[in-house]
């Protein structure tokens, strides 16, 4: 079982890989980022210097400024796909007061010596940064579509429950390239609290679907 | 300005934090806050202390900047700014305002790059004299076109690097520059975004840097504005000066070229 689910994930990643370096060499790309990594101050720590670090998805969504070709586009949403995990009870839908806190918070996750975010210092989802939300909320961007009304126009059945958590766990799978971080591939947000943002989009009592 | 200062400031505190304000009276607020602000920005009294420090002999070498070479001839700033960044064939290297200003402190005027560059941008109660510097030299070509048409191949190397890092995503938020800055008319929360891919989102937002930006109380440069995007993007803290920020104002600067500067600006 553990020797074919390997096998499985060498698979979903191999042609990303091939299809990355089938590209002839080009000059400019390898001096820019030679660049971009020797521009950073040599006291950071190398767990801060990490997160320059690409993975296929990046590197792939960088060289094709956003805008990958089909065949790449499809791999990778089959990859991001295959990333999905679920909480351990399997339950998919939260608290939406919980949800609404979490959408609001901004803060979390910035380093560096000027102005970095205080030790344990609160990670949000932020979705009001790109999203209309809850009626009351003006105070909300545009980068992304509006979820007013999410659950009230598509339901909670279990298929949209599902497709919510998904696409917030790994926007990706859904959408190569998208401006939306992969909240729950990279552990910004864990499982459960993804639920509870699942929770304030298609709850009917969430401000979201009532107002 | 100084009576009318914290009344409009409070007003437009409010209208970002109020939920009754519908979101187009608070863009009003501020829009209202800026106009007022258009002829008495606290920026000019930095373009002043800027211009003194420019013309005093100081340094080991007691000497002034007066010969600095922005790269338009020694003691030339009239619109300096609007053509930089440039290759510089003395350094042998394509140089920001800033590079290239500190280069002059340390090779006209004697400082160590350490002592100049140690308080690169102000905090409260510590003053910067760069920012100071880079606000007059940026004043000295207000009104004039930007004009960076990369064509030196070094130039056009950094633009090429520029353009590479402004699409290049990485981080835990999957961060790039293009994510926020690459559409129209959008916004995160009620902040509206320039399309720095296009002349007239480039042109508005590098037109008027350096900037007075009110929620700092300071004003910033571009390295500082540029360097406080990797920090939003969580990424680590790159080096003040480094070849990553001097290519993205390349990249920036070439898109903008033709749009008039206005400047010192007033923002957020």
């Amino acid at each position: 079982m553990k020797h074919s689910l390997i096998a499985l994930a060498l698979i979903t990643f191999a042609p990303l890989s091939a299809l990355a370096q089938s590209k002839p060499a080009d000059d400019i790309t390898a001096q820019a980022e030679q660049i971009f990594r020797g521009s950073f101050r040599e006291d950071n720590p190398s767990y801060w210097m990490q997160r320059l670090d690409q993975d296929e998805t990046m590197r792939l969504c960088s060289q094709f400024k956003d805008h990958p070709p089909t065949k790449v586009r499809q791999k990778i949403e089959k990859a991001e796909m295959a990333s999905i995990r679920y909480p351990v009870d399997g339950k998919l839908i939260g608290d939406w007061k919980e949800g609404e806190k979490l959408a609001a918070v901004g803060t979390g996750g910035h380093i560096g010596f000027i102005q970095p975010d205080p030790p344990g210092r609160v990670r949000g989802g932020n979705c009001y940064a790109c999203h209309q939300l809850a009626e009351k909320e003006v105070a909300y961007g545009t980068i992304g579509p509006s979820l007013q009304h999410f659950g009230k126009l598509r339901g909670n059945t279990e298929q949209i429950i599902k497709y919510t958590y998904d696409k917030i766990y790994n926007s990706n799978a859904f959408n190569a390239c998208t401006n939306m971080p992969r909240f729950g591939l990279h552990n910004w947000l864990t499982p459960e609290q993804i639920t509870h943002i699942v929770a304030f989009l298609v709850d009917p009592e969430s401000p979201v679907n009532k107002d | 300005m100084s009576t009318r200062l914290p009344a409009v400031l409070a007003a437009v505190g409010f209208g970002l934090a109020g939920t009754a304000i519908a979101q187009g009276s608070t863009m009003d607020e501020i829009a209202k806050y800026r106009e007022m602000l258009a002829d008495g920005n606290p920026a000019e009294l930095l373009e002043l202390k800027g211009e003194s420090l420019w013309k005093t002999p100081r340094g080991p070498k007691n000497a002034s900047l007066e010969q600095c070479d922005m790269g338009l001839g020694p003691g030339k700033l009239d619109g300096a700014y609007a053509q930089l960044p440039r290759y510089f064939a003395d350094t042998r290297k394509v140089m920001d305002v800033e590079s290239r200003l500190v280069h002059c402190m340390v090779s006209l005027q004697g400082f160590q790059y350490e002592d100049v560059t140690r308080q690169w941008f102000s905090r409260p109660g510590k003053e910067s004299e760069i920012e100071a510097l880079v606000t007059y030299i940026g004043g000295k070509s207000n009104g004039m076109k930007i004009d960076v048409p990369a064509r030196h191949p070094e130039e056009a190397r950094m633009a090429k690097v520029g353009e590479y890092i402004f699409y290049r995503r990485s981080g835990p938020q999957d961060f790039s520059c293009a994510i926020c800055h690459g559409q129209d008319d959008k916004r995160i929360r009620l902040q509206d975004l320039g399309n720095l891919t296009t002349q007239a989102g480039a042109g508005m937002a590098m037109s008027t840097w350096p900037s007075y930006r009110v929620s700092q109380g300071a004003v910033w440069t571009m390295q500082r504005r540029l360097i406080d995007c990797m920090r939003q993007a969580r990424w680590p803290e790159p080096k003040y000066l480094s070849d990553s920020v001097i290519a993205l104002q390349v990249y920036l600067q070439k898109t903008a070229s033709g749009t008039v500067m206005q400047t010192p600006g007033i923002k957020r």
